[in-house]
């Protein structure tokens, strides 16, 4: 579980977040949804450090991510991991070396048993055809699915997607909103996903917190959204006619 | 008027902070191994056919203004040989030569770790807990410290490989262009060039890869930082130069 207390993070003289208190719960996939520009990105990137914030504690699992030293919080990372908006994967890397990557540099495997694992993880997001290829010679959703499956790799307890569903086509969304679903169950893991897209958070939003402009301005779950009287999350939400309509029909 | 001086220094105080975290202890020795016979291959083995190129014609091109500038009647004919051997070995191999390569690999080192920046692939690393400025940058050091005097000392010999063409194609005797290499000779000049070439070595990896570590932005910003690290090693091997001449010689 993450629990993150009085999060404070302001740039200069700018609040972009102010006062955000939650918890993350592990096995459940846990959406940030917020405009954009909302401060959800600078949510997650405090999260996992690659911002500090202003005020405030991140506890993993009680343990105080903000006030850790370099090697705690470097022990803390191989719990990790992420998937970008944009896969981040490394260009002068197969596919296959990509997935290895995180068990080359801090497992203790033999290279047969590294191999062994990041095929099995590749097989998990079926992509075990596509272990001799670059990141530039798959497409967008294939590169997310071997993002996951390097994320995934050292089993970790804690799981990042940063708009994982960005620039995908809806169909390929819901390939990859599935599957960070389903390892999340299966590992057990604390999930936490920006996003603003509307089927993740319709069909796998376990619990979602809605950011507005820095402020925690709701939380609740898929259950919850679409009876949630919360003027600023159904103008998100249900943004378009055809959405409204639909909402008006389910109400 | 401060901005103009402190902007220096500040950039000068995060090149530092920088380093301080390349030359931090490596946290898997096996893979950065792997990345240093990786860049050796990219960075230095991948050059040598510019570097021969260059030096040859240049070696043609300096023996061929010798001869027909410097060499007169009363002139001993010697002297287009050992002005030849004398630019080549002090100043042409080692310093315009990395003045060459500071454009073609340290453009490569800057765009390379600026697009990586700007396609997160940095921020993958820090996540994982790897210390990317170490990963990243440690093995492009070593291999363009290892691989530069190889390709300076290259460039020595298809320089003088370049003067050699030309006394073959009539401008002098190669008799006299050997007289003149070897008139005088001093090796310590050899020695010089590879020792300046270490220096300016560790300028074109850390400071090209300075500027790519620390692009904000997208593409734009990769090609100015790719165009600002070759200034500014240029810039800097120039400097350094001078005082590496003063100190050596």
């Amino acid at each position: 579980m993450i629990e993150v207390r009085s999060l404070y993070k302001s740039f200069e003289d700018k609040d972009v977040l102010i006062d955000i208190n939650t918890r993350f719960l592990e096995g459940q996939t846990n959406l940030i949804i917020g405009q954009s520009g909302s401060g959800k990105t600078v949510l997650m990137k405090c999260l996992v450090g690659l911002l500090e914030p202003t005020r405030g504690q991140i506890l993993y699992d009680g343990r105080d991510f903000v006030r850790m030293n370099k090697n705690e919080r470097t022990a803390l990372r191989r719990e990790m991991g992420m998937i970008f908006q944009s896969a981040a994967l490394f260009d002068s890397m197969s596919v296959l070396e990509n997935v290895m990557f995180p068990l080359d540099m801090f497992s203790s495997m033999t290279l047969r048993e590294r191999k062994e694992r990041a095929r099995q993880c590749l097989d998990r997001v079926n992509l075990s055809d596509a272990e001799k290829k670059y990141p530039g010679e798959i497409s967008g959703g294939m590169q997310k699915r071997v993002a996951i499956a390097r994320a995934i790799a050292l089993n970790p307890k804690y799981l990042f997607c940063d708009e994982p569903n960005s620039g995908l086509d809806p169909k390929t969304s819901l390939v990859i909103d599935a599957l960070i679903h389903d390892i999340t169950v299966e590992y057990n893991m604390t999930t936490i996903m920006n996003t603003h897209d509307m089927n993740s958070v319709m069909g796998i939003g376990d619990s979602i917190i809605f950011i507005k402009e820095g402020h925690q301005e709701w939380k609740g779950d898929k259950t919850q959204v679409a009876t949630s009287d919360n003027k600023a999350l159904t103008d998100f939400i249900f943004a378009s006619d055809l959405l409204q309509k639909a909402r008006k029909a389910f109400v | 008027m401060f901005s103009a001086i402190f902007k220096p220094l500040q950039t000068f105080g995060r090149y530092l902070q920088l380093m301080g975290k390349v030359f931090a202890r490596p946290e898997r020795l096996r893979m950065y191994w792997k990345q240093y016979v990786k860049e050796m291959q990219q960075l230095g083995v991948d050059s040598i056919g510019i570097v021969l190129m260059i030096s040859f014609f240049i070696g043609a091109v300096i023996c061929i203004q010798m001869k027909v500038n410097i060499q007169s009647p009363w002139m001993p004919r010697f002297t287009t040989g050992y002005t030849t051997r004398e630019i080549l070995l002090l100043e042409f191999s080692s310093s315009i030569m990395c003045l060459i390569l500071a454009g073609k690999v340290g453009s490569n080192i800057a765009s390379e770790i600026g697009t990586m920046r700007v396609t997160q692939q940095i921020d993958a690393l820090d996540i994982m807990g790897v210390n990317s400025a170490s990963f990243l940058i440690l093995p492009k050091i070593m291999a363009l410290l290892t691989m530069i005097p190889v390709l300076v000392t290259f460039s020595m010999v298809a320089g003088f490989a370049g003067a050699y063409a030309i006394s073959f194609a009539g401008i002098l005797t190669p008799d006299d262009l050997t007289y003149g290499l070897q008139h005088s000779f001093n090796q310590w000049f050899v020695w010089m060039s590879i020792i300046k070439s270490f220096f300016f070595a560790f300028i074109i990896a850390s400071v090209s890869s300075f500027y790519g570590y620390t692009v904000e932005g997208g593409s734009v910003e990769v090609g100015k930082a790719s165009t600002d690290s070759v200034v500014h090693c240029s810039m800097l091997i120039l400097f350094a130069d001078i005082f590496l001449t003063q100190i050596l010689s």
